[in-house]
């Protein structure tokens, strides 16, 4: 028998008008860590999903499982041979216990009367958790575990199923440092008993922390299959894109002109405390640090829609409360919301509708309906000047790739003709080259004299774009650092220490790390 | 170029229109002045408490208080009319009324935010239980002639009245929903409240006119009702109710909200006004209707809903 698990072959997929893959090959090793990399669209969630038995492959793929011809048709069958595929945003049952959660679909379908054997669930559970060293009450909700140890709940159930091989898509994105090193530890757990792990990420340093070999996609095929050893990060962002992208650091100062936005002591209970800044006319001002360290909590505060407890805010030299969000379009505040598919733009609707929607009030004519032609022409007009594509006003913003949709929502932002504009993770799950684009366009409008704040979890995205940086830790602000003082390295001491000075483990650095 | 595609509304137009065909072909007396008469003069009613159920649902809500509001609004009217009130100030009190039980909808779904499955049921409730303790039962009359007029007069002596003040109606409802800012919002939260309130839409104050509007529909067909029936009473078209949801849903309408247009609404409500009347002339009881409408609307549906997954999965992978 080779020492192969799993061997997917002349893997094409082929949906009306697009070859999502096409002649892809994929093998993955006995107790092996295996990445899967490819930028967005690349072809990676096509082909777990047909690893899943979601998708069915076009006519002449072959798969083999354990060196037999495998045919997996439904989800089921996947599960049956010992795969086990943990998804980014989990599939537990929240209000079942853990034990439930872990055992669940073991006899699924098979007499549905028989009575739940309760103790030898909970055994099954506690089993695989003990392999797992989590100690944890079997009886406890999984609604009022974290996120880390939810996930530890999906590994626990993929064991308990036996699995050989278990996907990991995204599994670091909501967890934090050193939750990040536990999930290394037990990955480096479960290929000592010699199950594969294939894992999903965008995370460079965290894939040459944990994975033994990488599959690099692009556009739906094959690049080829690499030793960990044999390439550094450089090599393989140049495969994943097919070209060599950095990032450069920004050294254009900005105009900093007049104080647009002043905050004073601004505080909201279990949001974030204290909070002091400034932004000028013609500034970006890069709001960072961990994932749930307040950002965006911060950002709604000034939008409207999440109320402080206290503080100050002050508008153009005037002290001001925004009430609403509708209050905050009056007085020139955008935001755009980090998640551009259900907080920035209404999918089904076309851009037109999209990019006007702020600004309704203002194509009204006399009798208070709107003026269709003049309200096409502005959409038209943001879809020139940001290059959106395809250019066409009535398509459904769905239909849109990632950087086109985030173009789209600037574009209804600038409509309004805002003083300050809040942007929210500007560039996530966008490719890189839309991603420069993106950049290059908020230079250019705080040129033209508009205070700009980006928040980001991309140190080099806030390096590469802001004059001033702001670290927030626990919901305080941590640390400011001016753009020519500022590095990757002492943004992440303030993000994880709350100081510039100390130093830094370097397992801990390497969990928050440069994402693509 | 576009591929030719007919629109939702279209082929709901064109249904409408061969069924008209085939039951003047061949049911006797479907196509005969009193019947036509008869059908027109029920339509109104039904349209506009159809329409207000569309508006709602569009927002991806539901008014189960709909029939009751216009009976309350009846009440209203009867009452004052048969106290020695004025026509005109009776319909007057009638919409004040119907706007006060949409302002109650509207405030507790709006400003608080209950799901509007659950206030509306507990509204259709409530204001049944205040109808009965008005009433005590029975109905009431003591109508002006003039009232009469609204619901079984012509205008010109050929066209209904209360047509005319439907044909109105649908178009107020149209050109709002189309052409104005409230008419948008309507949609976009619909489809997506919390983009649309992250938009600097003030999604607190468009629900309530929604309401608002729904429960002022539900009032002009309570007048119209009224007039019709010469009394008021607790049920009040009650037996709309559900019509009223499956019209606005046969007329494309998505049940979770953002899609609906006022013709699409209009055309089912015909087409439910055809079919009950014809198969009443053909012989068919009652109950065999009710069967048959069901059937129906569970076929649109399943029809709507397996285009709606082949256009969605053309549209993920066109993405993907």
């Amino acid at each position: 028998m080779s020492d192969y698990l799993l061997q997917m072959t002349q893997i094409s997929k082929t949906f009306p008008g697009v070859k999502a893959l096409d002649d892809v090959r994929f093998e993955v090793k006995k107790g092996e860590v295996h990445a899967l990399i490819g930028e967005n669209g690349a072809g990676k969630s096509t082909l777990i999903k047909i690893l899943a038995g979601m998708y069915e492959p076009d006519q002449g793929a072959t798969f083999l499982f354990e060196g037999k011809d495998a045919q997996i048709n439904k989800p089921i069958d996947a599960t049956l041979k010992g795969i086990s595929i943990i998804y980014q945003d989990l599939s537990l049952f929240s209000n079942l216990s853990v034990a439930e959660n872990i055992y669940i679909g073991r006899d699924s379908g098979k007499k549905p009367w028989k009575k739940v054997n309760w103790n030898e669930m909970e055994n099954v559970a506690k089993k695989a958790l003990q392999e797992l060293e989590f100690e944890i009450d079997v009886q406890t909700p999984v609604e009022k575990l974290s996120i880390a140890q939810q996930q530890l709940i999906e590994i626990a159930r993929a064991l308990a199923f036996d699995s050989k091989l278990i996907v990991m898509d995204e599994p670091t994105s909501s967890l934090s440092a050193g939750e990040v090193e536990k999930l290394y530890r037990v990955i480096n757990k479960l290929k000592q008993r010699g199950i594969s792990i294939i894992f999903v990420s965008h995370k460079l340093k965290e894939l040459f922390a944990v994975s033994d070999r990488f599959t690099v996609l692009r556009d739906g095929k094959y690049v080829g299959t690499y030793d960990a050893k044999e390439l550094d990060e450089d090599q393989l962002i140049t495969l994943m894109v097919g070209r060599k992208v950095l990032y450069e650091k920004n050294t254009e100062k900005g105009l900093a002109g007049q104080t647009l936005l002043e905050l004073k002591g601004l505080t909201k209970a279990g949001n974030f405390k204290d909070i002091s800044f400034e932004l000028k006319a013609g500034e970006i001002v890069g709001i960072t640090g961990l994932v749930g360290s307040g950002r965006t909590e911060l950002a709604q505060a000034i939008f409207g829609v999440n109320k402080p407890d206290s503080g100050e805010m002050t508008l153009n030299g005037e002290s001001i409360q925004i009430k609403s969000s509708e209050h905050a379009v009056k007085k020139g505040i955008a935001y755009i919301p980090e998640s551009r598919k259900t907080q920035g733009l209404i999918l089904r609707q076309s851009l037109t509708n999209n990019i006007s929607l702020p600004i309704l009030k203002e194509l009204r004519n006399g009798f208070g309906l709107i003026k269709r032609k003049k309200e096409v022409d502005l959409a038209k007009h943001y879809i020139d000047t940001l290059d959106v594509r395809p250019a066409h006003p009535h398509r459904a913003a769905g239909d849109l790739s990632g950087g086109n949709q985030q173009k789209v929502v600037i574009g209804k932002w600038l409509s309004t003709k805002p003083q300050i504009l809040i942007i929210d993770e500007p560039t996530n799950g966008i490719d890189i080259g839309a991603k420069t684009e993106i950049h290059k366009l908020l230079r250019k409008l705080a040129a033209e004299g508009l205070g700009i704040i980006v928040i980001s979890s991309e140190l080099p995205e806030v390096l590469a774009v802001s004059d001033r940086i702001l670290v927030m830790r626990h919901g305080k602000i941590a640390g400011e650092l001016d753009i020519a003082e500022a590095t990757q390295e002492n943004i992440m001491n303030y993000a994880l220490l709350g100081s510039k000075a100390s130093t830094l483990k370097k397992n801990v650095q390497a969990s928050k790390e440069v994402s693509v | 170029m576009k591929a030719v595609s007919f629109s939702k509304e279209s082929i709901l137009g064109l249904i409408a229109l061969i069924v008209f065909i085939l039951m003047s072909l061949f049911i006797p007396g479907f196509f005969e002045q009193n019947n036509l008469n008869n059908m027109m003069f029920q339509l109104p009613e039904f349209g506009l408490l159809a329409l207000a159920m569309m508006i709602v649902i569009v927002t991806g809500g539901i008014d189960l208080s709909i029939t009751y509001i216009a009976a309350m609004s009846g009440v209203a009217i009867a009452l004052m009319q048969s106290h020695g009130y004025p026509m005109l100030t009776a319909i007057i009190v009638g919409i004040i009324v119907g706007l006060a039980c949409g302002l109650i909808n509207g405030t507790i779904i709006s400003k608080i935010g209950v799901s509007p499955i659950l206030v509306t049921l507990g509204t259709m409730v409530l204001f049944e239980g205040v109808i009965l303790s008005i009433t005590k039962g029975s109905s009431i009359s003591g109508f002006s002639e003039s009232y009469s007029l609204i619901g079984n007069g012509y205008y010109m002596g050929i066209v209904p009245l209360s047509i005319i003040i439907f044909i109105f109606f649908a178009i107020l409802t149209g050109v709002l929903l189309a052409k104005t800012k409230w008419g948008r919002s309507v949609y976009m939260i619909g489809s997506n409240p919390v983009a649309t309130l992250f938009s600097g839409v003030n999604n607190s104050r468009v629900l309530m006119r929604v309401y608002l509007y729904a429960a002022m529909l539900a009032a002009i067909a309570s007048i119209i009702m009224t007039s019709r029936y010469n009394s008021a009473k607790v049920d009040l078209g009650s037996s709309y109710l559900l019509q009223s949801v499956s019209a606005a849903v046969l007329g494309g309408t998505e049940i979770q909200g953002g899609y609906g247009k006022v013709i699409g609404t209009i055309y089912a409500v015909i087409i439910f006004q055809m079919l009950s009347s014809g198969l009443n002339l053909m012989g068919v009881s009652r109950p065999i209707v009710n069967v048959m409408m069901g059937v129906i609307l569970i076929t649109v549906l399943v029809l709507n809903f397996v285009k709606g997954k082949i256009e969605e999965k053309n549209q993920k992978t066109a993405a993907a």
